[in-house]
């Protein structure tokens, strides 16, 4: 993290401890303006100023105070708490206020995180080969790109003016630059305003990267999921939202997303997460390859982990950390995917903070301005236009722990009016091992109408409607379910009975993807298409027995059918599914 | 170290005192009464001129005139190997007439939060015996795996049967690794009839040599209560990462810790969070919980089983549902399987083992384990469905498969869920079960299990089976 030693924007004074509550601690006779970041006490630990009264100031502390006594002195920085732009972001795992856990663990020489310690959001000291894209005499603007360093295998870092360097609109003439070796702090760059461009910049985190205008998206964000692709999916640029129960598959989902979306980058962000899932994210991710190019997952993936047991206040910050990153690489042009697990941990990190302030509590005791965080938050994603021209996405997929798996409460429903899709984890679903549990009638997806015409022009001309056959199954299956219910199944007339043999087929292979499997973990939209073509197949053929003639308990019976529940785990499955849709004609066939 | 004889306010567990230095937040206070007894208690917020103090021993006896040392030093727990053995009370003070402790260091109870990257991702299977767990909730080595229960269930003797049994199959064939097993059991408001059973099963089964006990009984302070857990974490640490025991840590009752909290929080006139218990329970229980886990080049691990009582047996009450946020999954031992006579009555499809997908499998325990735990889930899902539409229709209008989904579910309660406290299966032993279930129902019905092992595992020959006749 960076509070920029170098900078002395405002003359500041020490203030004085005056009392200590957990993370809360009030000075006396700071100078400070809000949200500046301070260091409390002898051991200096990382602070930032949320309430001013009188010549009381009061700091939310991002490390553990035990031992921190009245009189020690406070020291403000006279920054506000910012982040370190620059390359090296990638295939890095931060705390929530950005330092480098591992160069940490190797500072502190143990594996406990100890306090006051600091490191720098990215190294800077690291040497990286800078390749310039603007010749001396060209004309640049505000975010324009002057050259670019590989930062990773897969990422090329684009190296920009600032946003802040020129006006909107301004023009400056580029004096200098060189291709060579230089380090992130270095200038490459040098304009005639003055301006000396490097690789580092700085941007504070509660404040939204400045852009051009937001577009409605039209691309989606193809995840490899089934259910997501098929039936709910989300646009690059897209908000999304995954409330459930303890035990749902929040978090499996959320590492499917990361591993499997076609992002160019990836920001995870454990907000409270469980110490042994980030571990499982940091072993994992190295080993695993990127579906498009081959790579490492790392190449593209920068973490951010603060568990469950870090302190509170870095929880409230880590996914401000976390989205200021994103729009730093959205600014370069790319598109990028924002993860969030869980964003109920940072709204209860703000309750705890408020509580410990006193301040007056709004619904179940979160503050008033729980719902303003959260617009503000799913706002800074979106499809836009850069300030230098580029268009870049970032995707915002938020998962959400309700207490009791009750989406009633404050945290689902602001959420819910912002975000425009929603995948309702149920733990029904769960507990019969339906994975991943995502309830098919809860749902939804706003996204639909403007990217089917991508999955027309890409997968296939029927897509959209081919989805809304398997929504009418699944639909009339649920209505059908009441009764059986209340009659069992035998009671139903032939042709319902069939009807939901057919939706148990949606359910069991086209629905539930194993994420285990190393074959069926990731699939295509294209096999994801196949596949609910062969089930219409089945259906076609089955309701072609059905009037025929033949009994719903032979059809019931084929043997060909079941084998559908096997398409997912065929890595050659255009083969597989042609030889399966004959086999299952002919089978239907030779019944009448 | 200076005495203070300025106590202004007592009430509940605090007292405020004030105080002419600085005093650290969350640091250690001696309270000496008139009648000379001594308590202690800890800082619980600090300012100019007058700290609050949370007395562990509560404050009855306490008056104005008592007098307050600050000891300069947040809490500690002495710590060694010799520990192993013995008995000690709530805050860490033996209390079986032994030898004095030696200690070797002294450890801050407030954990310092492990770096995710120095962690070691849990994937030893340990075999606990029990095949509602090994099979369907496998538990893994660092893993923090809760049983929710309530009141009158047998959730004690289900915990004692794990730190019984528990072991890791490959060690024991090859030999011992060098790292020895230990159990650290934390007590928290429990009766004293219900810490003897556990401490006359330690004794008898001789466990007791291998253990660490921590009493704080229904009768103790409350307050006490709060640093129990931290005492007994801090301790397998210890034991864990700086000597190399593979540590069971067993905490029983952390409902009764939640109450301890929400008694000080309402002492304190905190702004309440659900139900009473304060807004930082999450984070609270968050520090006891990720203190389980294995860390790069480390021997040991901690692996922690907290029990909790369900007030009403409702998971969605705060405690249980705040800890199920934190943990890696939760055993939930269910009442109507208990009054059904099930030993252990486990009810395997609410539980979950959130680190199991990568603690079994070929080299761990079985190449068929995955699937087999897939397919048993789905089928008794089902039979348990099928049950509620028996008893409106009656199980002739049901088709064949579905009555074999009903067969099965009662099969696998009886056969598998039930095999008794005293008895100790391996993974084989439980896996052999499954496939005898499983072949209970038609080849095509296994749709979550590969091929090759349906070939190689599913009984054809009704005389391979063992189990189908006893359920008929």
């Amino acid at each position: 993290m960076s509070k920029a030693e170098s900078t002395e924007t405002t003359p500041t004074e020490d203030g004085v401890i005056q009392s200590v509550s957990g993370p809360v601690v009030s000075a006396r006779d700071l100078d400070a303006r809000m949200n500046d970041v301070v260091y409390v006490g002898d051991e200096g630990l990382m602070g930032e100023v949320i309430e001013i009264e009188g010549d009381i100031t009061t700091i939310q502390v991002y490390e553990e105070t035990s031992g921190v006594a009245p009189g020690e002195p406070v020291e403000n920085t006279g920054e506000p708490l910012s982040v370190d732009l620059g390359p090296g972001m990638l295939d890095s795992i931060y705390d929530g206020v950005q330092r480098p856990l591992d160069v940490l663990e190797g500072k502190m020489g143990s594996p406990y995180l100890d306090r006051g310690v600091d490191a720098p959001g990215i190294d800077l000291e690291k040497e990286w080969e800078f390749e310039p894209t603007v010749e001396v005499g060209d004309e640049v603007g505000r975010g324009d790109v002057v050259g670019v360093v590989e930062e990773t295998v897969t990422i090329d870092h684009k190296v920009m003016v600032p946003p802040d360097a020129l006006e909107a609109g301004e023009t400056t003439e580029v004096t200098a630059i060189e291709p060579g070796s230089f380090d992130v702090t270095e200038a490459v760059a040098e304009l005639a305003n003055g301006t000396d461009v490097s690789m580092h910049q700085e941007w504070p985190v509660r404040e939204a990267r400045p852009s051009e205008n937001k577009k409605t998206p039209r691309t989606p964000l193809v995840s490899g999921q089934r259910i997501l692709d098929g039936l709910f999916p989300i646009a690059k640029g897209g908000t999304a939202a995954i409330p459930g129960p303890f035990g749902s598959g929040k978090t499996v989902t959320q590492h499917q997303l990361a591993k499997y979306a076609d992002a160019d980058i990836i920001v995870y962000v454990g907000c409270g997460e469980r110490g042994n899932e980030m571990t499982e994210v940091i072993e994992d991710f190295p080993e695993l390859e990127d579906p498009a190019n081959g790579n490492p997952l790392m190449a593209r993936t920068s973490l951010i982990a603060n568990t469950s047991n870090m302190p509170v206040a870095a929880r409230e910050s880590c996914i401000y950390t976390g989205i200021t990153i994103a729009e730093f690489y959205r600014d370069m042009g790319y598109d990028v995917a924002l993860m969030a697990d869980s964003t109920s941990r940072w709204a209860e990190a703000m309750r705890e903070i408020s509580s410990r302030l006193e301040e007056m509590p709004g619904e179940e005791g979160y503050p008033a301005y729980l719902a303003a965080r959260l617009a503000q938050f799913y706002e800074r994603a979106g499809y836009f236009e850069n300030v230098n021209g580029t268009e870049g996405s970032v995707s915002a997929i938020g998962a959400v722990s309700p207490p009791g798996g009750d989406f009633s409460e404050p945290v689902t429903q602001n959420t819910l009016r912002i975000v425009k899709t929603f995948w309702a984890l149920d733990a029904d679903l769960a507990e019969r091992r339906h994975f991943p549990s995502i309830n098919w009638n809860e749902s939804y997806s706003l996204y639909k109408d403007q990217l089917d015409p991508w999955f027309e022009d890409e997968v296939a001309d029927d897509w959209s409607e081919k989805r809304q056959w398997a929504v009418d199954v699944l639909d009339e299956e649920t209505e059908l379910q009441e009764i059986v219910q209340l009659v069992g199944k035998d009671a139903l007339p032939d042709d319902q009975q069939l009807t939901l043999e057919v939706a148990r087929y949606l359910r069991e292979a086209y629905l539930q993807q194993n994420a285990f499997h190393p074959v069926d973990t990731y699939c295509p939209p294209e096999k994801t298409y196949l596949m609910l073509t062969t089930i219409e197949a089945f259906n076609d053929e089955a309701f072609k027995a059905l009037d025929a003639g033949v009994p719903v308990e032979e059809i019931v019976d084929t043997e060909a059918a079941p084998r559908i529940n096997r398409i997912g785990v065929q890595e050659e499955y255009e083969e597989y599914v042609e030889e399966l849709k004959a086999e299952i004609a002919e089978e239907l066939r030779s019944l009448y | 170290m200076k005495e203070y004889q300025t106590i202004t306010e007592i009430s509940g567990p605090l007292v405020y005192a004030e105080v002419d230095e600085a005093i650290g937040y969350d640091e250690i206070v001696e309270i000496e009464t008139a009648q000379g007894e001594t308590l202690r208690g800890q800082v619980l917020e600090s300012s100019e001129g007058v700290v609050a103090i949370q007395v562990f021993e509560g404050t009855s006896g306490i008056d104005q005139n008592a007098s307050v040392r600050f000891l300069g030093e947040t809490m500690k727990m002495p710590v060694t190997e010799d520990l192993l053995g013995r008995v000690l009370d709530g805050s860490g003070r033996p209390i079986d007439d032994g030898p004095e402790i030696v200690p070797e260091e002294r450890q801050d109870i407030v954990g310092a939060a492990i770096n995710p990257y120095s962690r070691e991702y849990p994937e030893e299977f340990i075999e606990t015996g029990v095949s509602a767990i090994d099979g369907m909730n496998t538990l893994v080595r660092g893993q923090k795996l809760p049983i929710f229960s309530s009141s009158g269930q047998p959730h004690s003797e289900l915990a004692m049967q794990i730190a019984r049994q528990a072991s890791v199959p490959e060690e024991e064939e090859e030999g011992e690794d060098g790292s020895e097993f230990a159990v650290i059991f934390g007590a928290m408001g429990i009766t004293a009839e219900e810490a003897n059973e556990f401490m006359e099963d330690f004794e008898r089964t001789g466990a007791l040599e291998r253990s660490v006990v921590f009493m704080n009984l229904a009768d103790d302070p409350a307050v006490e209560r709060t640093v129990t857990p931290r005492m007994v974490l801090t301790t397998a640490e210890y034991l864990a990462f700086e000597k190399g025991y593979h540590v069971l840590v067993i905490l029983t009752d952390m409902t009764n810790y939640c109450e301890a909290l929400r008694e000080i929080g309402a002492a304190r006139e905190e702004v309440p969070g659900r139900r009473g218990y304060p807004g930082y329970m999450y984070t609270d229980l968050a520090q006891l919980y990720e203190r389980a886990g294995r860390i790069q080049g480390r021997d040991g691990s901690v692996t922690q089983i907290p029990i909790l009582t369900m007030p009403g047996d409702d998971d969605t009450h705060p405690i249980p549902d705040l800890t199920g946020y934190i943990t890696e999954g939760q055993i939930y031992v269910d009442p109507d399987l208990n009054s059904q006579g099930l030993q252990p009555p486990i009810n395997v499809l609410p539980s979950l083992s959130r680190l199991m997908d990568d603690g079994i499998g070929e080299g761990l325990t079985r190449e068929d384990h995955a699937d087999v735990k897939d397919q048993m889930f789905a089928a008794y899902a089902e039979g348990e469905d099928l049950r509620d539409l028996v008893n409106i229709v009656g199980r002739e209008a049901l088709s064949e498969l579905d009555n074999k989904y009903l067969d099965f579910a009662d099969a696998f309660e009886s056969e598998f869920v039930d095999q008794g406290f005293d008895q100790n299966r391996d993974i084989e032993e439980t896996l052999s079960i499954g496939w005898d279930l499983l072949s209970m129902l038609p080849k095509d019905a296994l749709n979550r299990i590969d091929e090759e092992f349906i070939e190689e595992y599913y009984r054809e020959d009704d005389s391979e089976r063992k189990v189908v006749e006893a359920a008929d």
